[in-house]
Formats: structure tokens, sequence, C-alpha cells
């Protein structure tokens, strides 16, 4: 399959990419690891006439702890992320997430910046950066501005990112004592987007009362969902087998699935139901240092 | 639509053409330079039968553009072989009866290549999941786990002797 004719353009600066946005709007589109890109082109579902590699840029690749936040750069690709001693100890959910998403190859170029600003409800990341509280970076040729990542999935393959900006950065604020998360996908191979995937992410205290809860789903509606009923009633209470139940039941309520040919609605809402009971379980696992 | 000029590495071969910007890196290979042992299985990103190392990592060339690879470093299933010696890992396919039909062979070889770089000794559920973005449709899989753990030993028998 070949793709439609198109300019390219590998500028070696941020400020030369963000000119050439400028320049040519929404008739253009940013490369980065090309792995949901490219083959949209190739299926001529994307028909960009300008392509603006901005994998030249250098800096945008860099994964460091700085100012309270876990500062990802857009071009990390997520076998960096898999391979990170860091990520591993402090952030097992983003673990998690990086090495079930499509496949080894794929994940050597594949990069984080991509998988959230392509806005697939399907792609893995979101799920995880909503159970996080994270926040992204846009930049443009005005300056940077936040955020969160609660309010940057608008609608279907949308972003409230505007057409002259480019998403440089994740932020993740570093969690607190007592935290652990954790992200389930159910998948039919290797390589295949999710069934229904979910990510939890809890901070108890030491009386083992949840402080903090964030839960993402990936997969069961327009727009990677961020289930807030589900949150809120964790909220303050003892995580046990009775709260996580009801938090799973909340979750499958919020859920929008749609049937494919990966499941029926009804079973992948009740997949949302086994799989955030399980997120969470091992996110508590993990907060309270029981399993790495 | 303007043309561009890349120079690219392929098996430590310096190669430079004029490349239309939609030219994908695996045609790159097979009408442009010729090399036609990388092939093209399924043209949607899932099947690795395209799979080479760019720049030590292996990577779906039918999902790359040919333009990105200016300036870099490119292993092909036919850089393997030095001074009419297999490597190891293709040895290992043709001791264990790694292939059926050959066609994804190209792209094993390359991952299970690219797995012994950085872990001498796999285990085989490392193996498995190494190479879980190549898809053999013969499903011998049991084989091809077997020729790598071939060449894995193969390797460290030449290095300790």
């Amino acid at each position: 399959m070949i793709p439609p004719k198109f300019d390219y353009f590998a500028p070696i600066t941020l400020h030369e990419a963000l000119t050439l946005l400028h320049q040519y709007g929404s008739e253009a589109k940013l490369l980065s690891g090309g792995q949901s890109l490219i083959p949209l082109m190739k299926l001529r579902l994307a028909t960009p006439a300008y392509l603006i590699d901005i994998n030249r840029i250098p800096g945008l690749d860099q994964l460091q702890e700085r100012n309270g936040f876990l500062s990802i750069g857009a071009l990390t690709r997520e076998a960096d992320l898999e391979r990170s001693e860091l990520v591993r100890a402090k952030y097992s959910i983003v673990y998690d997430t990086a090495r079930v998403i499509g496949d080894p190859l794929v994940r050597n170029l594949a990069t984080v910046g991509g998988n959230l600003a392509h806005a697939d409800p399907a792609n893995d990341h979101p799920a995880t950066m909503l159970a996080l509280g994270a926040e992204v970076v846009a930049t443009g040729l005005a300056g940077e501005r936040a955020i969160p990542v609660a309010e940057f999935f608008t609608d279907f393959f949308t972003t409230a990112l505007r057409p002259e900006e480019i998403l440089t950065a994740i932020r993740i604020p570093v969690p607190a004592a007592g935290s652990g998360g954790a992200y389930v996908k159910l998948e039919r191979k290797v390589g295949d987007f999710a069934i229904v995937g979910v990510a939890a992410h809890v901070t108890i205290d030491p009386t083992g009362i949840c402080t903090r809860a964030g839960i993402g789903l990936t997969n069961v509606g327009p727009t990677p969902l961020k289930v807030h009923a589900a949150e809120a009633l964790l909220q303050g209470k003892r995580l046990d087998q009775d709260s996580i139940t009801q938090a799973a039941q909340l979750a499958a309520e919020e859920a929008r699935p749609e049937a494919d040919l990966r499941g029926s609605s009804e079973y992948k809402r009740d997949m949302v139901r086994v799989l955030t009971a399980r997120a969470l379980t091992r996110a508590l696992q993990r907060a309270s240092g029981q399993v790495a | 639509m303007a043309t561009h000029r890349i120079r690219v590495t392929v098996n430590g071969i310096a190669r430079e053409a004029e490349v239309e910007p939609r030219l994908l890196f695996v045609h790159f290979l097979r009408d442009v330079l010729r090399l036609t042992g990388t092939h093209i299985g399924c043209d949607t990103t899932h099947c690795g039968a395209c799979t080479v190392l760019l720049d030590g990592k292996p990577i779906k060339s039918c999902t790359l553009f040919a333009v990105q690879t200016d300036g870099r470093d490119v292993l092909t299933v036919e850089g393997l072989e030095q001074n009419g010696q297999l490597h190891p890992i293709q040895e290992g396919f043709w001791q264990e009866h790694g292939l059926q039909c050959g066609f994804c062979t190209p792209g094993m070889l390359m991952t299970g290549y690219a797995l012994l770089q950085h872990n001498a000794a796999p285990t085989e559920e490392e193996i498995r999941w190494a190479i879980s973005g190549n898809l053999c449709r013969c499903t011998g899989y049991v084989n091809i786990i077997k020729a790598v753990q071939y060449a894995a030993e193969k390797i460290r028998q030449g290095e300790t002797s």
C-alpha cells in the first residue's frame, strides 16, 4: 500500500517545527514514531499534504524526575519506558502500560507523545495518564501551556491541542508515599488493541485509608474515560474487597462500550468490572509494598 | 512534491539515493537497492517479515519512510553472513529446522539476532517475548525458539573457546 504524495520536512529545532506547523496548520501532520500515522496514510485514512518529522529535534526524548514530576519527553520510545529502571521501580503502572503496546518491534519506534496526541480511544497510555493525574505540555510559538490529561481528550480522535501546537512532554506527579498502580489489558493477541483496558492508581495512608484514587478506561467509549464516580467512592474509604467490588461496579456502569469483532457491549462492560477489580487489587498490593 | 537525497549505511555500505518522501523503507531496500531478502508480508505493521535493524534496533521497515533513514545505520538479513560464513543465528535455523515456507524467516533472523546482541542467554520465555511481533504462518514457533537457543549456545561457545 502506497500513501498519497506529500511534502516532507525534517526540522532540527522546535522553533523550526512550530513555524512549519503555523504555516501549514491542519494541512500538516507531525510524524513521531509513525506506528499509527503511517498505517493510516497507507490506508489513505489520513492524507496530510505536509509531513513534519520531529524525530530529529534534540531533547524531546528526555525521561527524568524534576520539580515534583516525572517528565517524559514526547519522543520517548515505548521501549525506553520498558527498559527504564526508574519507571520500573517507581512508576510500575507506566511499565505495565508500555509493555503491552503494539509488539516489541513497534515499541522500538512508537512514542509516548504520539500515543497520547493520536487520541485513539483504543490506545493504552491515555487511561494510565488519567489514573495518574498527569498533564501534557503543549508548545506553540507563543510558549508552553500545561493541559491536565483529564481535559485533553475532547472527542473521538480529538484533543485540546491547537493546530499550531506540539505536544512536547508529559508530566506525571511524583507519587506520594503509599502509592501504587497497575494497568491491566485484555487483548486477543500481542499487537492487538485492547478489548478492554483498565488503569488504577491509588494512594493509601498508614491506616489503610485511600486518600487518592485514579481510574482510567481504554477502548470502551469515544474517548479514554476517567471514572469519576468510582474515584469519589474510594476516596476516604478503606481499600478492601468490598470497596473494590463497588468501585468496579461503578466503572462498569460508566463504560460506554460498543459491540465489535472483539465482543458484545455486555461482555466488554462486564470485563470492565472484572479488570477494574484486578487493577485496583494489584494497585493496593503495590501501594502497600506486597508486590513489585 | 520535492524528492530528497538520502545517505544511509546498509550492511556497512554507504548508499545514496534520491527518494520520494512517500517511499517506504522496505520498498527502498527491495526495489532501489535490490536487497530482496527483506520480505513484505502483511504490509500493515502486524507480521514482522520486513524486520530490519535501524541503529541496532529491530523495527518494521514497512512502517518507516526511506527519507527518515537519512544518516542512519541499517542491517538487513543480507548483512548477517560474513566472508561466506553463516552467522550462528542462520546456522541455528538450518540445524533446528527453524523454517518451513521461509517467508517469515528474514524477520525472525533479524529479531533473533537483535535479542542475542543484548541477551547472550535468553530463556525460552524471553525468546517468545522477543519474537511476539513476528508471525510465522506455518506456526513453526517451537523450532524457531530452538534455533535461537542454538545460536545463543554457539555464540557463547565461540566466546569461551
